[in-house]
């Protein structure tokens, strides 16, 4: 049957913001989604609070609300939009979660609007864990033992019946929030405590240990026929007992025989049917025991995942183009597969290559934070590889994570068998680094497996892998052959060049003489049976190559690689930007990245798809595959983040194009000295600064400058290490970190300006005019990593004098670079005591920016594209005749945006089991953003904070614990918040000061003094007993207090919004005001826009 | 890396070669090329019967992780004339696993060949269609010299080879519970997988010699009379097509697998073709034509049955039609009579290796047998 005519509108739920087991996977699935829908005819609304995607850009619907994704607003929206069926399986856990809550309240048939994809029985019983265990058995699978627990009385009662040690899985949550594995009752207390809480129905599993099984995951689709394919098999290197998002993984599964594979297949197919997934996609989790066989069936998400997106890059099928197909009525057969045109989705990818996917994690932003690897997930993003075997695929997805020590190296100092045995039983990042040392030591497959329970498959490749290195290190020349090995074992270069002491440029040379470079392969979902019409590309050191003739010049895009904390999709949604404008403009697009969860892997957003590593090495054989095939114009560096702009110098000393902004005016605006002395010379003004090579210089500098200082060693980027200082003592620590971590680097020391205000700015420049496309005022002081700060666009607080002289600077640093193209600056803006406001340049990135999406959302004009066009020689007055900018002047916003960011607090715990510490700082430590719109500076706030936390309390009691020196600036949202009729709890310092200027509180006892005589709570258990809804604590410094710290970790725990900084408090309470008594006011972003016309 | 590896070359028909590692034993192989796309069961696949006389080239890099046992065997040794591999297993690691794939590729006696580019091999055979191939190591022979003795070896297109690996006597497989049918199933290459599909539904099976006369058959007063599949060209099977319209005639129900399938499609009239590079792996979706349901079903033919999709066919034996259809090229995959009872699908509902989505057809005879014996009571 086609498609089902009676569906002439759909909305789609997007997932929300980046978070930890959430990731842009879903702006992947969520834009084929609207492509789809609306090749078809169909009316597309879409709900993302997400800025940063692709699918809120406006042109991917008819009608995008960037709003919280909540059920009230998406009423709203149905009320509204009418739209004829809502699509929710493509939006992850926060889609399905919306489309429960939508379906409890009764909205769905109140507003007569149905559920395509998974309607609400079979989400139960996919997501429900009881039901889910009927129905495995009802099939004759098997499941884990299991106690489903609701009080914490029952987790020990369970866990006492099972054995420890048992696995806690919290029911409705995703990437395994809130489970983990207890081995005693303590543990069971700590873990299960906070899975009951972070379950939306205080609901957890505690199930028989299975760590250490082989661990299989199957991608399944149905259509509403009936009929299933399976689409991918992913095998977990590591074995059961880290979650799967945390584990390598590799497909197609390697370790089974055919009998055992097809078990897995018939249970795939008998649990879609049973629990009913009408059509769609959805994957099952699998655990086999290697000694015995014996298969368990751990769970199943009756929705696109990230391992969906995964499965789609590595096979070539895609999962959410045609789960979307399937769910407006066309059946699998119906459906042509993409890559062959001959041959229907309704089929099976077969691979002759292999896949392996590494996860990336950012525990560096957390030194406090447990580093094992559990069932809770902690990656913030992962590398996917391609390879004709396992070590060249394996090797390749190592580089790829691009994090130093994560690919393998030989470098046996310092570490014993013994000593790597030992670590290696407890997973973290680093596992598969020390198994593969501890072989090259000469432990044996036997031991390492005791240790791991890694599959002595892959341990007999990892040998092989040390067995080429160790020909090398032990051969006087490099025989061609034995390089050729090497290569197509997936060593790099750079490997090879530490191997044999020669250098990097040597061993290029050699492999350039014999001619030894990859051929280019094709991923073409059925092994070379058909023939491919889509170039999506993977290297390989084998005999053939694939990659087509062209006859249109190209050009080259260079992606941002693994997401991770300061590089996220936001670097993805310029780079597809780019492939989009350049294809329009008549180029061949051909896009290099390795991160499969994004849009720019997509097959269909580029001409030619290289699926890569962003190394040097990688990206030039890229290049030089594609000279051959056709002219190359250039490569576009500046688009994807610091991975591309750090390849830029090394490309054009090997003879590259780079197109736009050049590597030397890259290096100007990183280098201090040169970057000073532009300033200097165009009279702009820079905090002072320094920079000391021991403490007694630091301290010196420090006093000269005067406290506070932000300290920082001097090689990092990204904020990494950064501290703000306001004493010797803090100063000397300070000092004592850094040289352990940079020995023999200085420290750089910059006058901090307290109580600043920060502006951020975006601008586009060709060489002659600028366009500043925004300004945006941070809502957090100065201090606050300008990636974790909220901020408002347009910015509030500047005045027409500060915003002609915020636009001659950035004007005068655009030109004195050499930008061509993006640039984003920022500012300090300093009230001095004769009121007079002076600006001070913090950094300028000749680059696109984090909020390049932001910006492009709230004025509406599409900044990489424009960047990535003035980069081939466009000029921006081009731009404004062809609409793509506005005919005259610069950036203007309609209505009041404020973007926030989203931190995962928590997802990490200390190694005691405790959280986290939540306070901002200069060290960015978000995951993602949200954006709230609206026609007030308070409504958008509150919509920013709704769609990142959780919605502001309109009534009730909040919780004030306020540093001194952020008392003064408290009083007057404390009052209005007290005049709204809010009940105020308050420590004893605050509540005096409260009390001295005529504001009632209630003292509460502070969590060291511990309960009193009377029962009497303290701050910590008005927190966990739900009593406020609302906390404020202003730390001072990053030193953590106790008391402060255990507040902060007790609201991240029991989800009740913290805010942490003075200017929070302001504009929260201002959001407050604004809303109390009534609901929030929606708008498309195509109405929004459609004003500004 | 131990042993030092010899070198070996993969020589086609047209003149191409590749070069690679000598791998199992050494020395000369021959046989049609053919590529095998399925991710698992080389074990199935190797001791498959219908790879007879073919040099099977696997699609999939790394083969022989999971190892050999016993009871994964399609029959009782190695059929293939040579193995394409790109990455052979160092190691085993399966619980099931009794020995290593090399191992038994020695004690076979299979010339292997290995760290050649089989992709690139495959796209080659797919845009020039199976060929003759050799494998040679240590041969000692130019690489003209090795063309010409490539290009001496007989092709598959008129190849009878059903008395190569058709058993010499019967013997009887079992049924599983209570006994509720007979059959003779005439092996032209049987799978073990075949037989024992069918004792598990209460059919004690009786696999005979393909030469096995209708007077034989009969004698055995089966329920139902099983094709098997096998190598070969189906047009060189006259006997068995004679013997065949005997068992229609005679409206004995009868069911037919692959090479069964062409012959049954001889048997009432239609001609059979060679495939430019045949079906092989176990991912291929076939349609039911009759219920409009996919199954994803492994595929090993080299041959396919001629025959009309939009219309019923009239044969001697009454009215019948396509029944089942590949759905990535449109070949006819099933056949079925209206007035006989008698089916016959050219895929593997039986799997090993492959998917299990077309069982049901076992079911489907076993319902043929009862109606028979109902409408016979």
């Amino acid at each position: 049957m086609p498609k089902d005519s009676s569906i002439e509108s759909v909305l789609v739920i997007g997932s929300g913001p980046i978070v930890i087991g959430q990731a842009c996977e879903f702006d992947y699935s969520g834009t084929q989604a609207c492509r789809v829908l609306r090749s078809e005819g169909i009316r597309v609304i879409l709900i993302n609070s997400n800025p940063a995607t692709i699918m809120t850009d406006p042109e991917f619907a008819d009608a995008t609300y960037i709003e919280p994704i909540t059920p009230e607003i998406i009423e709203q929206i149905i009320i509204k939009e009418k739209p004829t069926a809502i699509l929710a399986t493509l939006g992850g856990q926060t889609a399905l979660n919306a489309a429960m809550q939508l379906y409890e309240r009764g909205s769905l048939e109140r507003l007569g609007v149905k559920l395509i994809g998974a309607d609400i029985p079979a989400i139960k019983r996919g997501e429900d864990r009881e039901t889910f265990k009927e129905i495995v058995e009802k099939i004759g699978g098997s499941s884990a033992k299991s106690v489903i627990c609701h009080t914490m009385a029952e987790c020990i009662a369970g866990a006492e019946f099972l054995n420890y040690p048992v696995v806690v899985r919290p029911s409705f949550t995703m990437g395994g929030l809130g489970s983990g594995i207890a081995y005693n009752q303590s543990d069971i207390e700590l873990i299960a405590g906070a899975g009951l809480r972070h379950s939306p129905t205080t609901e957890v599993l505690l199930e028989e240990s299975i760590i250490g099984w082989k661990e299989f995951e199957l991608e399944v689709m149905r259509d509403h026929k009936d009929n299933v394919v399976i689409v991918c098999s992913i095998e977990n290197i590591d074995p059961m007992g880290v979650h799967t998002g945390d584990s390598i993984t590799v497909a197609p599964a390697l370790t089974l025989t055919d009998v055992e594979y097809q078990k897995l297949r018939n249970l795939s197919i008998d649990i879609i049917r049973e629990v009913g997934v009408a059509t769609g996609g959805c994957n099952i989790q699998f655990a086999i025991n290697p000694s015995d066989g014996r298969i368990i069936v751990i769970e199943m998400n009756p929705r696109v995942s990230r391992s969906s997106a995964l499965a789609s890059k590595a096979t070539g099928f895609p999962i959410a183009k045609i789960a979307t197909k399937l769910a407006i009525g066309y059946t699998l057969d119906e459906i042509q597969n993409d890559i062959t045109k001959v041959t229907p989705a309704s089929f099976e990818p077969t691979l002759d290559y292999i896949v392996v996917k590494v996860p990336r994690f950012a525990f560096e932003k957390f030194p406090e934070a447990d580093t094992r690897l559990t069932t809770t997930m902690k990656s913030v993003g992962e590398a996917m590889a391609i390879g004709r075997s396992f070590a060249e695929a394996l090797q390749k997805a190592l580089r790829s994570v691009e994090k130093k020590g994560t690919s393998f190296h030989w470098n046996t100092r310092g570490v014993t068998k013994e000593y790597l045995l030992a670590a290696m039983a407890i997973p973290t990042e680093h596992r598969l680094q020390q198994v593969q040392l501890a072989l090259y030591l000469g432990a044996t497959i036997e031991e390492v497996y005791a240790a791991t329970k890694v599959d002595t498959w892959f341990l007999s490749q990892i040998v092989e892998i040390n067995s080429i290195a160790k020909q090398i290190t032990q051969s006087t020349d490099l025989s061609e052959e034995l390089l050729r090995l090497a290569k197509s074992n997936g060593f790099s270069d750079s490997q090879i060049a530490d191997l044999t002491g020669k250098s990097l440029a040597e061993i290029s040379a050699i492999r350039t003489r014999i001619g030894l470079r990859p051929v280019y392969k094709t991923v073409d979902t059925c092994a070379a049976e058909f023939e491919a019409h889509t170039p999506y590309y993977y290297s390989s050191y084998d005999l053939e190559s694939e990659v087509i003739p062209r006859t249109k010049p190209a050009v080259i895009i260079l992606g941002s690689g693994p997401n991770r904390i300061g590089q996220g999709v936001e670097f993805d949604y310029s780079c597809v930007h780019a492939a989009f404008a350049l294809k329009a403009a008549g180029f061949e697009t051909i896009m290099i990245n390795c991160n499969p969860e994004t849009v720019s892997t997509d097959y269909d957003t580029s001409d030619r798809l290289y699926f890569e590593p962003l190394t040097l090495e990688d990206v030039l054989e890229v290049i030089y595959a594609e000279e051959q095939a056709g002219p190359v114009v250039g490569v576009v560096a500046q688009l994807g983040g610091q991975t591309p702009l750090g390849l830029a110098r090394g490309l054009q000393d090997a003879g590259v194009k780079i197109l736009g902004t050049s590597p030397d005016a890259i290096d100007l605006a990183e280098d201090r000295g040169q970057f000073g002395e532009l300033l200097r010379v165009n009279s702009l003004d820079a905090p002072t600064f320094g920079m000391a090579d021991t403490f007694e210089e630091a301290l010196k500098i420090a006093h000269e400058i005067t406290y506070p200082v932000l300290v920082r060693p001097s090689f990092v980027l990204g904020g990494r290490g950064m501290e703000i200082v306001y004493d010797d003592e803090s100063l000397a620590d300070f000092i004592k970190k850094a040289t352990e971590i940079t020995p023999n680097h200085p420290v750089l020391i910059d006058k901090f300006l307290d109580d600043a205000v920060e502006i951020d700015v975006d601008a586009l420049f060709d060489g002659e005019e600028l366009y500043l496309a925004g300004v945006m005022e941070h809502i957090e002081e100065a201090g606050v990593h300008s990636g974790d700060s909220a901020c408002v666009l347009p910015s509030f607080s500047i005045g027409s004098a500060l915003a002609r002289e915020i636009r001659i600077a950035t004007e005068k640093l655009a030109r004195g670079i050499g930008v061509r193209g993006l640039i984003n600056i920022q500012f300090a803006v300093v009230a001095n005591a004769t009121a007079q406001e002076k600006l001070y340049v913090l950094e300028a990135n000749p680059r696109a920016s984090r909020t390049v999406p932001f910006v492009s959302k709230a004025t509406g004009n599409p900044l990489a594209k424009c960047a990535a066009l003035i980069a081939t020689g466009i000029k921006i007055s081009e731009l404004r005749a062809k609409n793509l900018l506005p005919k005259s002047g610069d950036g203007v916003a309609n209505g009041i945006s404020v973007k926030e960011a989203v931190l995962p607090w928590n997802r990490f715990r200390r190694n005691d089991g405790t959280g986290v510490d939540s306070i901002l700082g200069p060290e960015m430590r978000s995951t993602g953003e949200v954006m709230g719109i609206a026609g007030t500076f308070g409504e958008a706030y509150a919509k920013s904070q709704t769609a990142a936390f959780g919605a502001l309390p309109m009534a009730g009691s909040v919780f004030l614990s306020l540093s001194e020196r952020d008392k003064k600036a408290s009083l007057y949202p404390a009052q209005i918040l007290s005049g709204l009729g809010f009940k105020l709890f308050t420590t004893q310092g605050t509540h005096d000061f409260l009390k001295q200027n005529g504001v009632d509180s209630e003292l509460v006892r502070k969590h060291s003094q511990g309960r009193g005589p009377g029962g009497e709570f303290t701050a910590v258990d008005l927190i966990t007993e739900g009593v406020v809804g609302l906390v404020i604590n202003t730390p001072l410094g990053r030193g953590t207090r106790m008391d402060g710290w255990m507040i902060r970790t007790a609201a991240i725990q029991r989800g009740v919004p913290c805010i942490t900084t003075i200017a929070g408090f302001k504009a929260a309470v201002a959001g407050i005001s604004e809303l109390q008594g009534k609901s929030f006011s929606i708008r498309s972003i195509q109405d929004w826009l459609a004003i500004v016309e | 890396m131990g042993e030092q590896l010899s070198k070996a070359f993969l020589v086609l028909d047209d003149g191409t070669i590749f070069e690679g590692e000598s791998w199992a034993c050494e020395g000369e192989t021959f046989g049609e090329a053919v590529f095998s796309t399925g991710m698992t069961g080389y074990q199935e696949t190797l001791t498959d019967p219908s790879y007879h006389k073919q040099v099977v080239v696997m699609t999939a890099p790394h083969i022989g992780n999971t190892g050999m046992n016993t009871t994964d065997e399609e029959s009782k040794k190695i059929w293939v004339s040579g193995f394409v591999v790109r990455n052979p297993s160092p190691v085993v690691s399966n619980w099931r696993s009794e020995r290593t794939l090399e191992d038994d590729l020695k004690s076979n006696g299979v010339v292997g060949i290995r760290g050649v580019d089989t992709r690139a091999i495959t796209r080659h055979l797919r845009d020039l269609g199976a060929m003759r191939v050799g494998i040679f190591s240590n041969s000692g022979l130019t690489r003209e010299e090795m063309v010409i003795k490539v290009r001496k070896t007989p092709a598959m297109t008129g190849a009878f080879l059903s008395d190569d690996v058709s058993t010499d006597n019967t013997y009887v497989v079992p049924a599983i519970g209570e006994k509720k049918f007979t059959v003779v199933a005439l092996d032209m290459g049987i799978k073990g997988a075949t037989p024992r599909a069918m004792s598990q539904r209460g059919i004690e099976v009786h696999v005979v010699p393909s030469r096995t006369t209708f007077e034989q058959i009969v004698a055995l007063n089966p329920d139902g009379v099983f094709l098997s599949n096998g190598p070969g060209d189906p047009a060189t099977m006259t006997e068995m097509i004679l013997l065949v319209r005997k068992i229609l005639s005679a409206r004995i129900p009868l069911f037919g697998i692959c090479f069964g399938h062409q012959i049954m499609g001889r048997a009432l009239g239609f001609e059979t073709y060679k495939l430019p590079f045949g079906h092989r792996g176990i991912n291929q979706p076939v349609k039911n034509l009759k219920s409009g349901r996919i199954e994803i079903t492994a595929h090993n033919h080299g041959f396919a049955v001629a025959a009309p999709v939009e219309v019923n066919f009239n044969t001697i034996y009454g009215a019948g039609f396509v029944s089942h259809l590949c759905l990535n090229d449109g070949v006819v995959e099933g056949l079925e009579l209206l007035e006989a009872p008698a089916f016959s699908v050219q895929y593997h509902p039986e799997a090993a290796a492959g998917p299990h989505d077309a069982s049901y057809l076992f079911d489907k005879f076993l319902d043929l047998m009862k109606d028979a014996k109902v409408a016979n009571a």
